[in-house]
């Protein structure tokens, strides 16, 4: 009896199948009246330490620097509200990836952990199979497209093809994705990896708008999705038990003025089981018993084989390592037939006619 | 297969250039008149938006609090500017140490080629004195720049002590990333020439000026303040700079949005802005806004301390304080707030202003026309050329009646060349007469007639100028002409004439289009007709009315009507003479290159046509 309870117990105990939890904060715009991306990402920062995954498990990463830009009235401080109650740089702010380090070169390395041997752990995201990661985005985006740093750009088809790679390492097993920017629901578009969600702050074609202009610093201090979201992180404690769906009704279009949209059909489990701790925080299970348990086997101990001239020799082979099949039971996507290419129809037509026009079409019947 | 390289065709294009070409010239002509006065006309304007992302909005909190104090600043400056008789710049320099600035002076001299009856001076010596407010926590990379003038008598006391009390403000703030130069000049334009010579280690003007010992960095734009009241109505916004240069339009757009923000009433060549765009009067009123930015551009000549900045590419303005006799009136603490505003907006630039437009007109300061929009009119008129040349040459390509043999020929070829050559090389030379000899032999002027420098001056170039008038019947002598008479002379001398013009006027006008325009407006149409078969007198006395010397007459008269203060013909002609003394004056000085122009230039071609009028 008491059996079945810890059976239970222990199915819930493991129902969401993480051991770690890791975080990857970009902020990809520089420049002075950027601000409020830096602000943005610090404020994700922030609550995730706040709820329990250390710097350790942390990579952030941040385009510019504006606690200490010349134009900062107040240096040293980056603040999300202009009642500046809150300085999300703080004092314990550990920054992996700054200034021109933030490129799309390097994020995607990051993700995939193809680094050089000689980049630090502090640097390198080193997730296992077991591992959930919150990966979040913010600064300028289009249709289909996120711009790091003004001078280039990522796509969602690099980003998708990144996570895929993720996946075939087996570099996570959950992955929450969220993304501030204008346009941000087609950067979830071409994801299909499974078991990633993802959340944008905008549909395709609306612009991502900017909540609090303070005029002591003179720029905009957030954007209003990272606002509410933040708004409703701070109700969250490590014990509390909300999940995904809460989170994508945070800031409805009345508030937002854009329409925040999600995307959950690669996730294996239903978002309602989803907590919101199992991405932003990391809970340390632990389960007090007062019962004792038995082992009910004794243990045995092995006896070792005796050296012998002649060595038993086992074959050993890899386990698949994909056996997406089994993972996923996804029907197979129907390639669609596209016509053949029209520059390629175009120069063999071209080749064709200078061909009869040079040599005459009465040749014609001695090539066929 | 083509419509140029079939002769049937050819030829009926061509005889319809030739039947048409008259008709065409005129529509376009008055298609290009029509469109610039069409620019005024609001719809078809656009609304000013600030370009730079960097400056944003007007979103800064202006918190200067001490306008009072800069006003008292203010009397104190003038106090010793009367015990000095001049700089006081021990004053100046002690009070801008008090304030925590970095202080360095600049002495300067200039001998002017010949007096200036304007401004009354001749040996000109004095002293910049400007104070550097070190950003920070910034490298000393980047500058900005305000300064005002020291000018003698009562005026722009009050703009000084308001840089003073700026300054004071300013070096209490931390959010400075950029160095900012406090900068008080002596003698308006010659001072601010002597110090950006001095800041970029150029001497372009042959002034001898002594080096600055301290320097802030590249400056990325700059603002003069002319204010001579306690109180004003309204702030006015000047532009133009030499040879017509106009600051981005985003310094403009600045200065409008926090005008708006503050709620001061905000003006460009001193008129305000109406909302009856559709009646007649308010067209009229943007017509007249244009026009005078137009004539302002077209003179070339600095309107305020800001328009030596723009040759250096920084991107400056002048505002002045106007107090006229309306009832709501603004103190100096919220024109120091406005500037304030504009500071800590420029201070957000990451690079230089190049975001919005280097070329516009304004028909006010809520609306302009970029250079896309304004360069057709020029165009059209430019047309009316080509086609002119395009019929003359086809008439030169067509045989003549008179059938000559092959010898005859070749000395009718050479004998063409040499009656255009002689007539063009004259010119030329009267050109150069008419810049290098009116301050050359100003002594000698003075010696001979009971005149002045300057009278001597302008008098000899009016002289030089209608002595050239008389050329075409002594030219004729040194002709080495043969029996035959040459009927093709005058038009190949008038095709190189056109085209010569053309050239210049559309290079003009890329640089300088409201001069360009205006050349083009009166030249093109007797470029177009004038041939030796017009009748002679008229023809002669409407080739003067539309010389280069007499448009500047008009333009003269023009711009005080468009200022509301119309001149007599006496008080015209006098002001027409100091203009004259100050276009020169100006090339000297400062570089200008109107009178280079008009002289060694468009002047030549205009006698190259009045030669066409006398051919014989």
């Amino acid at each position: 009896c008491a059996l079945h309870v810890i059976c239970c117990n222990a199915g819930q105990f493991f129902s969401s199948g993480h051991t770690n939890n890791w975080a990857v904060l970009v902020c990809t715009s520089r420049f002075w009246f950027n601000y409020r991306h830096v602000a943005n990402t610090l404020s994700v920062y922030r609550s995730v330490k706040r709820l329990g995954i250390p710097d350790s498990h942390i990579v952030l990463m941040l385009a510019d620097d504006m606690a200490c830009n010349h134009r900062n009235p107040k240096p040293a401080t980056v603040f999300s509200h202009k009642n500046m109650e809150l300085n999300v740089y703080g004092d314990d702010v550990e920054v992996d990836y700054r200034g021109y380090e933030v490129t799309v070169e390097n994020f995607l390395r990051v993700l995939t952990g193809r680094l050089p041997p000689s980049t630090p752990r502090s640097k390198r995201l080193l997730s296992d199979d077991r591992s959930n990661i919150l990966i979040y985005l913010t600064g300028h985006g289009g249709n289909g497209f996120l711009k790091f740093q003004d001078s280039e750009e990522i796509s969602n088809v690099e980003l998708a093809d990144a996570f895929e790679q993720m996946w075939q390492k087996r570099r996570y097993n959950e992955l929450l994705f969220i993304i501030d920017t204008c346009q941000g629901a087609s950067m979830y578009e071409r994801f299909y990896s499974p078991n990633i969600m993802a959340l944008a702050s905008s549909q395709v074609g609306e612009d991502s708008l900017s909540h609090q202009p303070d005029l002591a610093i003179g720029v905009h201090l957030m954007d209003r999705y990272t606002f509410y979201m933040l708004e409703f992180l701070e109700d969250i404690h490590p014990a509390s038990k909300t999940n995904m769906n809460d989170l994508f009704k945070v800031c409805p279009k009345s508030q937002c003025v854009s329409t925040p949209g999600h995307r959950t059909d690669l996730f294996l489990r239903d978002p309602g089981s989803v907590l919101i701790t199992d991405f932003f925080g990391s809970v340390r299970k632990v389960e007090l018993t007062m019962d004792a348990i038995n082992l009910t086997d004794p243990i045995k101990q092995m006896e070792e084989n005796p050296v012998n001239g002649e060595e038993q020799k086992e074959v050993y082979s890899y386990a698949d390592q994909l056996p997406v099949s089994e993972i996923i039971h996804q029907k197979p996507k129907q390639k669609d037939w596209h016509p053949p290419d029209g520059f390629i129809l175009g120069l063999w037509t071209l080749i064709l006619l200078v061909f009869f026009k040079t040599y005459g079409i009465k040749h014609l019947k001695h090539i066929f | 297969m083509g419509l140029l390289s079939d002769p049937n065709r050819r030829r009926a294009l061509i005889s319809m250039l030739t039947r048409l070409n008259a008709p065409i010239c005129v529509v376009c002509y008055f298609a290009g008149v029509a469109w610039f006065m069409g620019l005024a006309f609001e719809p078809f304007t656009l609304r000013t938006y600030m370009s730079e992302n960097a400056m944003g909005s007007t979103m800064v909190e202006e918190r200067f609090p001490a306008g009072e104090r800069a006003l008292a600043t203010g009397r104190e400056f003038a106090a010793h500017k009367k015990k000095v008789g001049g700089m006081p710049v021990d004053w100046l320099v002690k009070n801008m140490q008090d304030r925590g600035l970095e202080v360095f002076t600049q002495s300067f001299s200039r001998t002017l080629p010949f007096p200036d009856e304007n401004k009354e001076r001749y040996i000109v010596k004095g002293t910049n004195v400007y104070g550097i407010l070190r950003a920070p926590r910034a490298p000393r990379t980047e500058a900005l720049v305000l300064s005002a003038p020291c000018s003698p008598g009562d005026s722009n006391n009050q703009a000084v002590g308001l840089l003073l009390g700026l300054a004071q403000y300013f070096r209490n703030q931390i959010y400075w990333a950029k160095d900012i130069i406090f900068l008080v000049n002596e003698h308006d334009l010659i001072g601010m020439q002597a110090w950006l010579e001095g800041y970029h280690h150029t001497n372009t003007t042959g002034m001898s000026w002594s080096p600055l010992q301290g320097r802030g960095g590249s400056i990325q734009a700059a603002l003069s303040l002319e204010l001579s009241s306690d109180v004003i109505t309204s702030l006015d916004l000047v532009l133009e700079g030499l040879n017509g240069q106009l600051p981005n339009l985003d310094l403009a757009n600045l200065f409008y949005a926090f005008c708006q923000k503050i709620g001061v009433l905000c003006t460009i060549q001193g008129k305000l802005q109406r909302n009856d765009w559709d009646s007649v009067s308010g067209y009229s009123h943007a017509v007249q806004t244009m026009m005078l930015m137009v004539m302002k551009q077209a003179s070339g000549r600095p309107w305020g301390d800001h328009g030596l900045f723009l040759r250096y590419h920084i991107e400056a303005a002048t505002i002045k304080g106007v107090n006229s006799f309306r009832q709501y009136k603004t103190d100096a603490t919220t024109i120091g707030r406005l500037l304030e505003g504009m500071y800590r907006k420029l201070n957000n630039l990451l690079e230089r202003l190049h975001q919005s437009y280097f070329f516009y007109l304004m028909p006010s300061l809520s609306h302009f026309v970029s250079i896309g929009y304004y360069m057709p009119a020029f165009g059209l008129l430019a047309v009316i050329l080509l086609l002119r040349a395009l019929d003359l040459w086809v008439q030169l390509n067509t045989p003549p009646s008179t059938t000559e043999d092959g010898v005859a020929d070749i000395d009718q070829v050479r004998h063409t060349l040499l009656s255009v050559l002689t007539p063009l090389v004259i010119s030329h030379l009267t050109g150069v007469a008419l810049y290098a000899l009116p301050i050359r032999f100003q002594e000698t002027a003075v010696e001979h007639f009971p005149v002045s420098e300057t009278e001597a001056v302008v008098l000899t170039a009016i002289a030089i100028y209608t002595a050239g008038l008389a050329l075409p019947h002594n030219t004729h002598r040194y002709y080495i002409m043969s029996a035959v008479p040459d009927v093709r002379g005058w038009r190949v001398l008038k095709l190189i004439a056109v085209l010569y013009l053309a050239v210049l006027l559309g290079c003009t006008a890329l640089i300088n289009f409201s001069l360009g325009f205006i050349l083009a407006l009166t030249l093109v149409p007797l470029a177009a007709f004038v041939t030796p078969h017009v009748p002679k007198v008229l023809s002669a006395f409407i080739l003067v009315i539309l010389s280069p010397a007499c448009t500047l007459l008009f333009s003269v008269f023009f711009f005080q009507e468009l200022q509301e203060m119309p001149v007599s013909f006496q008080d015209g002609w006098l002001l027409y003479l100091s203009v004259i003394s100050q276009g020169i004056l100006d090339h000297s000085l400062y570089g200008s290159l109107v009178y280079p122009l008009i002289a060694l230039l468009v002047y030549p071609c205009w006698l190259l046509f009045w030669n066409i009028l006398f051919w014989k």
